[in-house]
């Protein structure tokens, strides 16, 4: 699966896109910010609030306890702030 | 419906997608500039999109608004990267047969564009590290209020 990380997201991540297996267990986005949380001090940073974090499931926007099953591509990014 | 949607870093020639709208049948056309605005020591903006998502919201977008109202023309130009201020961000222009139309379908794209399609914003100070702008909730209401093809606060008048 392609996680992708903007804005302040990507700054803390230190990275823009990446490709993950997702781990047995982690159904949805929620679950999968948890995990990403625990990989190291930049994603602990990044995903520490999730309540100021939005996501996109196949270039879709979606709740945070939307199922990732058969997504190939989430996104995840503080609200969207264009115009 | 004549349509021209970019997602681009060059500036846009305003009165050249205006022009571009004009077509027999027309009667009125709209827009509206969102440009950088200075104050408080900023010195520029930089924004940065999803790509391929981007294009997909505004072209929705654009299809709700023509849905919505009898529109001959439809423009939406964002700029990204790094803007200083005064330059112009975004560009949304319709043209219809009326002015009404006009005037509410481009008032409907900028500001479900600020709510639904993924951009975001850093402001630059001088030297000094960029700080991301934070989602304003009156630019939420102003976009989920639009009832009956009128803005917010409207709909009693």
């Amino acid at each position: 699966m392609r996680v992708l990380y903007f804005a302040w997201l990507r700054e803390k991540t230190g990275t823009s896109a990446e490709e993950i297996t997702l781990p047995a267990g982690i159904t949805t986005a929620a679950q999968l910010i948890g995990w990403l949380a625990a990989r190291g001090p930049g994603y602990a940073a990044a995903f520490a609030n999730p309540a100021v974090l939005r996501c996109a499931i196949g270039q879709e926007f979606c709740p945070l306890d939307t199922p990732l099953a058969g997504a190939a591509e989430v996104a995840f990014f503080p609200p969207v702030t264009g115009g | 419906m004549m349509r021209h949607i970019a997602i681009q870093e060059a500036p846009f020639d305003t009165a050249a997608e205006l022009a571009a709208l004009n077509a027999p049948g027309v009667g009125g056309i709209a827009s509206f500039t969102g440009v950088v605005r200075g104050g408080d020591g900023l010195s520029a903006l930089y924004l940065e999109h999803y790509p391929g998502m981007t294009e997909r919201a505004l072209e929705r977008l654009a299809d709700e608004a023509a849905a919505r109202w009898p529109l001959a023309g439809c423009v939406v130009i964002h700029r990204v990267g790094r803007l200083a201020v005064g330059e112009a961000i975004v560009l949304v222009a319709t043209a219809s047969a009326h002015r009404a139309a006009a005037l509410a379908a481009t008032a409907y794209l900028i500001d479900q564009l600020k709510t639904r399609a993924p951009f975001w914003k850093a402001e630059e100070f001088g030297t000094g590290p960029r700080r991301w702008v934070e989602a304003r909730e009156s630019d939420e209401i102003a976009a989920q209020g639009w009832v009956n093809d009128l803005p917010p606060g409207a709909d009693g008048l």
